[in-house]
């Protein structure tokens, strides 16, 4: 049955299957990677996610906010994965996580803020912009919609369906886009016809949590 | 590929524990994974270099005397995280600051920033020079595009020379920043290396191809150039360092009279037969132009794994720097006594 709003044990759980996804997507992250880049981004996420897992795992499901569980997953990649991933997807949850602090339920709102805040964390810190043919362009479109969401206020799960399907559009579209960032900006127009592998995570993440919220 | 290692994904913390078996006591392991030399003077302003592993001997290979005084390891192929920056910082810190001093690649840039804010926050002052020598990825107005490559070599020699006397961060700083102007480094790949935990290539290159520009992490090049003869490749290497130096406003031409430090570097697989073939053709084009040869590098110094392919970095010396080369130094990567062989 879809779900209204996420308490903090089923924030943890969604966590949890976040991370075992980006796991089981390690050789398509990774062929992602080696096309555009240096290949090393699906083993980065692979490790970031095992170290989540288990810090997730140890998390007091009833004493533990909804913020403290997004933080613990930003800080577990940032701590093990280094590389840019691991600063712009721990720079995406902790300051995403920090925007949500004392709420109790993660909603459309909710959803909305940490997006939003996380967005503009991660652009601060990599410096890159929508277009850029980064993370970016599944994370941009994926807030602009959530916002959309709660200000109209729809239903979570739908909300985070058409946000994760916001995420993925981004995703594809980034195939037709040059790379202007990180290693794969000498490619030029060879980047061309290749989604960013970085956009590529943030499609799944986002889907991982609208089928655990449609369920 | 086949590779002797165990865990695939204990690669890097296995390789940083060997490496300090092969100091031999010179440096220890400090926690998660950075290497630090055990006696770095009170009162000394420190050098820390950085980024990820897979390419041994560098860059946790230059810590040493009149080197770096330690080195923050990442995971193969990406830097590391800030916990780690931070770690290395507070164990090389003797009171005067830390400069960080590491090649421009973005995941580099972010963990080392991280790393010097949560620094800064424990009252640590440090400063950072990024080392950007490949004149290939990026044309001289955007210089802040460019990678760092083999050229990081005679830049932290430089660099951890100074750092034996400079009396301020500041002045550590702006010693480096000199060495990085003057460093400039082009590199070709024939093959790709392979990513010891996949075993899968970094990336694909016809067997008659050359990918000119191509960066040490694997990275694709700007161009693909046919298969050639070093004599034919060389010059034409070289020709794109002069270039750069001639086009770029912030440095002089490199002209007649100019002493250097030239720097043969193999990417991995490329034999020092190749290498050595490659100098000799290079000396004569050089010499041709009328530039000293003040010292020579030879050697696989900056890798990635069985990558084949070279690189070529010439630094130029002037009243500062001749000085901070001939100071002796000596670390697992690098190593020379005092002055230049051959003067």
């Amino acid at each position: 049955m879809p779900k209204t709003a996420l308490d903090a044990p089923q924030v943890i759980s969604m966590l949890q299957e976040v991370c075992q996804a980006i796991i089981a997507a390690e050789p398509l992250l990774t062929d992602a990677d080696r096309a555009l880049g240096d290949g090393d981004h699906g083993l980065g996420m692979q490790r970031g996610m095992t170290a989540a897992l288990e810090k997730l795992g140890a998390l007091d499901p009833e004493s533990t906010g909804i913020d403290k569980a997004f933080s613990t997953l930003g800080m577990a990649m940032m701590s093990t994965m280094g590389g840019a991933s691991g600063a712009l997807f721990g720079t995406l949850f902790r300051n995403g996580g920090k925007a949500i602090a004392g709420n109790s339920h993660f909603g459309t709102a909710e959803l909305a803020e940490l997006l939003k805040v996380g967005l503009e964390g991660v652009m601060s810190r990599g410096g890159a912009k929508p277009g850029d043919k980064t993370m970016i362009d599944a994370l941009h479109p994926a807030a602009e919609k959530a916002l959309e969401e709660a200000a109209a206020g729809s239903p979570f799960a739908e909300a985070i369906n058409a946000v994760a399907a916001a995420g993925e559009a981004g995703r594809d579209a980034s195939e037709n886009l040059i790379a202007t960032m990180g290693r794969a900006k000498t490619l030029g127009e060879k980047s061309l016809g290749k989604p960013d592998a970085g956009a590529c995570s943030v499609a799944i993440i986002l889907r991982t949590m609208a089928e655990f919220s449609a369920k | 590929m086949k590779k002797l290692i165990n865990d695939p994904l204990n690669v890097a913390n296995e390789l940083v524990e060997g490496l300090v078996d092969a100091y031999n006591g010179e440096a220890v392991y400090v926690g998660a994974r950075s290497l630090v030399l055990k006696n770095i003077q009170d009162g000394k302003v420190a050098l820390l270099v950085g980024g990820g592993s897979g390419h041994e001997p560098i860059y946790h290979g230059l810590v040493g005397r009149n080197l770096a005084d330690g080195a923050a390891c990442g995971d193969i192929f990406a830097a590391p995280p800030p916990d780690i920056v931070l770690e290395a910082t507070q164990a090389v810190n003797r009171g005067k600051g830390v400069l960080y001093l590491y090649g421009n690649y973005a995941g580099d840039v972010m963990n080392f920033d991280i790393g010097s804010e949560l620094a800064d926050e424990e009252g640590i002052p440090v400063k950072t020079v990024l080392i950007w020598d490949d004149v290939a990825s990026a044309p001289p107005t955007e210089k802040h595009k460019r990678r760092g490559i083999a050229g990081l070599v005679p830049v932290v020699k430089l660099a951890g020379a100074a750092s034996q006397t400079a009396t301020s961060l500041e002045s550590l700083e702006a010693t480096a920043r000199k060495a990085v102007l003057q460093t400039r480094s082009v590199g070709v790949a024939l093959a790709p290396g392979a990513i010891p935990a996949t075993g899968k290539p970094t990336f694909d290159l016809e067997e008659d191809k050359i990918g000119l520009g191509m960066g040490i992490h694997g990275e694709q090049g700007v161009a693909e150039l046919p298969m050639q003869t070093a004599d034919d490749l060389t010059p034409m290497m070289l020709n794109l360092i002069f270039e750069d130096f001639e086009k770029d406003a912030e440095v002089a031409p490199l002209s007649a009279g100019d002493e250097i430090v030239f720097f043969v570097n193999s990417l991995g697989a490329t034999t020092m037969m190749e290498c050595l073939i490659c100098l000799r053709k290079a000396r004569q084009f050089l010499t041709e132009r009328g530039l000293i040869i003040h010292d020579v590098i030879v050697g696989p110094l900056v890798t990635c794994q069985e990558m084949a392919g070279i690189s070529f970095s010439i630094t130029r010396l002037d009243k500062e720097l001749k000085p901070l080369w001939d100071m002796p130094c000596q670390s697992f990567c690098y190593s020379k006594m005092a002055g230049s062989w051959g003067a």
